[in-house]
């Protein structure tokens, strides 16, 4: 996994509530054994209506996702997060998110920020009113901000301190674990024989 | 709708010398290693694998170098990607075989035992690790699906995880997990005849709202939840996630012990006494806290129904569809706004009103044998409405064999349903069992998002009692409307 530390890209306003993984990308696109060339998939639905946000210039080039509250609910599908990846993506912005969302994303490498519902508020106004600001995020300090002058948002976000700690350093989870095999072989070894197996 | 149940307050994180719940006591017992300021290391005891969210996983340890840690705590099956008509020829969807294909080349370069389309173990992946016996009481369970909480009906500590866990779980058989809250939902009383675990369930989704769990592992308690069967039982685990708990569980008793005594992969003799011994230790004990607890009355549901876009958008059957204006929350109203508009639904409309295409019988939530037999029961002798189709598909092959047995597939085609083989189906629209744009079903499964069941779909989530009675009437509906309607 590639280091996070800071990103500014274009703001998307998405301007919906409970945004579920199926909403994200529907299961007919769920087929493909890779982990890229989802981004067809990406809020398909949607993608219908020329007036979505996506199908707008310049948000069609954005890389900050700014979402209502609980974004990525639902199904545990992890191509949710590759989709988002795969349609240049770094971002998502809500103020709750699904647990497996959020944890899928800390593992892929995509920033889940959650900010308080008043800075999404305040993030959709600007960036609709101002098609095209960025939205500048430091992992190091959980700041967000957008905009300049009267108009200057700056709040800080939440990331739990191991996600954004391995997020960095662009650390390998599994390789961290591995570090761990003693501890795990120990724990094995008082396993409890009744326990099933499948082989 | 909204009024059932009282939330407690919040207490405090308790000192050392407390219970535990029975939550705790199986995480406690899987923790390989903690330290502070990371998540602890769970060691995960069954690992559940299928075919859409695996291959990214496998792909992952090939290129790392790594094998499966333990390939005998690891199964395999195809579910969500399978034909329910002619599984018994190749799959026709390039793509999709593919898909099935890649699961059966890396299960046997993994030495993973699958249950392939046609094996008689073959099923919906919670479906078959209870049936098999492979689901104990105080074991992790994980699978690359949300819907893995259904396994936690057996006092198992079973949640979903994304396709970068599963490689972690086949790379390590452990899992880094923060600790969740805990929380309580007690039921009291005695739920009325007519009235399922699937519509308590959703009374209380309706209650909490679909980010209500978010963060707490939830255990159901109380006269109502003990009294169901497992099967119903799974049914309620089945839907924690949607109201965003990250498991749910109910403590094993004598009706666990009973469902999994004799199963093939339970323990047998002096491994079955051991079993139960530790099993009857998982309860949460009398002076343990939760962080959260919510208390309802069964006695007071009735059959319950989604009319919206989300779970958690439900009323009685005998109510009306809402208007936005009835929701206090200014977001509430915009996503009931949407909702209706989605759903092609006047507010103020009865919902027994509601004419419904298609209805699906079938999926994790309620496709188990029990549900066979109650839609079988309430539909001999009677048909399906001339506009109406009725699609029942067995959770597993086991399920579909059983009810072959007992002749409810000819109950089921002689009332003009379909029947078909075992998967996922229709719950979410990944196979060719889909509904078309504006199509609307009543389903029983567990999931009512826009385009779940297909594109432009329209969904309401029911128990299998009102399926079965809607597809006979052809409008929402539940079996006391039959007898109204004067049938045999």
């Amino acid at each position: 996994m590639d280091a996070f530390s800071t990103h500014t890209g274009i703001g998307v306003p998405l301007r919906r509530n409970n945004v579920d993984t199926d909403q994200i990308i529907p299961a007919v696109y769920l087929k493909r054994v890779t982990r890229d060339g989802f981004a067809d998939g990406l809020f398909a639905a949607w993608r219908n209506d020329p007036s979505f946000v996506l199908n707008r210039k310049p948000y069609d080039a954005g890389s900050v996702l700014v979402a209502g509250p609980d974004f990525g609910t639902g199904s545990s599908r992890e191509h949710a997060v590759w989709a988002l990846q795969n349609y240049g993506f770094r971002v998502v912005v809500s103020p709750r998110f699904g647990d497996i969302f959020r944890g899928n994303s800390g593992k892929a490498g995509l920033l889940a920020a959650q900010v308080d519902e008043k800075v999404v508020q305040r993030l959709w106004d600007l960036l609709e009113s101002q098609p095209g600001t960025t939205v500048s995020v430091d992992l190091e300090s959980r700041t967000i901000k957008a905009g300049e002058g009267v108009d200057a948002i700056e709040d800080s976000f939440d990331i739990d301190d191991y996600t954004r700690w391995r997020l960095l350093e662009g650390l390998d989870d599994i390789g961290i674990t591995l570090s761990h095999e003693a501890d795990i072989e120990s724990y094995e070894a008082r396993r409890s024989s009744f326990k099933p197996a499948t082989l | 709708m909204l009024g059932q149940g009282s939330k407690t307050g919040k207490n405090e994180r308790k000192g050392a010398l407390m219970g535990k719940t029975l939550a705790e006591k199986v995480w406690d017992e899987h923790v390989v290693r903690s330290a502070d300021g990371e998540p602890d290391l769970l060691y995960i005891d069954l690992h559940l694998i299928h075919e859409v969210t695996s291959p990214q996983a496998f792909d992952g340890l090939r290129l790392a170098g790594r094998g499966v840690r333990r390939p005998e705590l690891t199964l395999a099956t195809e579910d969500h990607n399978v034909p329910t008509l002619d599984w018994d020829k190749p799959i026709a969807d390039p793509v999709s075989r593919t898909q099935v294909e890649t699961l059966r080349r890396n299960a046997e370069e993994f030495g993973i035992r699958l249950h392939s389309l046609g094996d008689i173990d073959q099923g919906i992946v919670h479906i078959i690790g209870p049936q098999l016996g492979l689901t104990q009481p105080g074991l992790t369970i994980v699978c690359g699906d949300s819907h893995t909480s259904t396994h936690g009906a057996f006092g198992a500590l079973a949640f979903g995880i994304g396709t970068s866990e599963v490689e972690h779980v086949l790379a390590t058989q452990t899992l880094p997990q923060a600790r969740p809250k805990t929380m309580a939902v007690t039921v009291n009383g005695v739920l009325p005849d007519g009235v399922t675990a699937k519509d308590l369930v959703l009374t209380l989704i309706a209650h909490t709202g679909t980010g209500g769990g978010q963060g707490y592992v939830v255990e159901y308690r109380g006269p109502a939840i003990e009294a169901l069967s497992m099967e119903a039982r799974m049914t309620v685990c089945n839907m924690s996630i949607e109201w965003g708990a990250k498991a749910g569980l109910i403590a094993p008793d004598q009706t666990t012990f009973d469902y999994l005594e004799g199963r093939k992969e339970a323990p047998k003799g002096e491994e079955w006494e051991a079993a139960v011994a530790y099993w009857k230790t998982l309860v949460t004990d009398d002076d343990a806290e939760f962080d959260e607890e919510i208390v309802l009355d069964a006695s007071t549901m009735t059959p319950f129904v989604t009319w919206g876009t989300n779970p958690g958008q439900g009323v009685p059957l005998g109510a009306s569809v809402p208007a936005p204006g009835d929701f206090e929350d200014a977001t509430d109203q915009i996503a009931a706004q949407k909702a209706l508009e989605y759903m092609g639904l006047d507010a103020g409309t009865p919902m027994r009103a509601i004419k419904v295409d298609t209805v699906f019988v079938g999926s994790c939530t309620n496709g188990r044998i029990e549900d066979l037999r109650t839609a079988a029961s309430i539909i001999k002798g009677r048909r399906v409405a001339a506009d109406t189709r009725l699609l029942v598909v067995p959770g597993s092959a086991r399920v579909r064999l059983q009810a072959e047995d007992e002749g409810l597939d000819v109950i089921f085609k002689e009332a003009g349903a379909e029947w078909r083989g075992a998967g996922c189906s229709m719950c979410l629209g990944m196979n060719p069992d889909q509904l078309a744009p504006g199509e609307r079903s009543a389903s029983t499964s567990n999931r009512n998002f826009e385009g779940r069941q297909g594109k432009g779909g329209r969904t309401h989530l029911v128990s299998v009692p009102v399926a079965t009675a809607t597809a006979i009437r052809g409008t929402l509906s539940s079996p006391a409307d039959l007898d109204t309607d004067g049938e045999s």
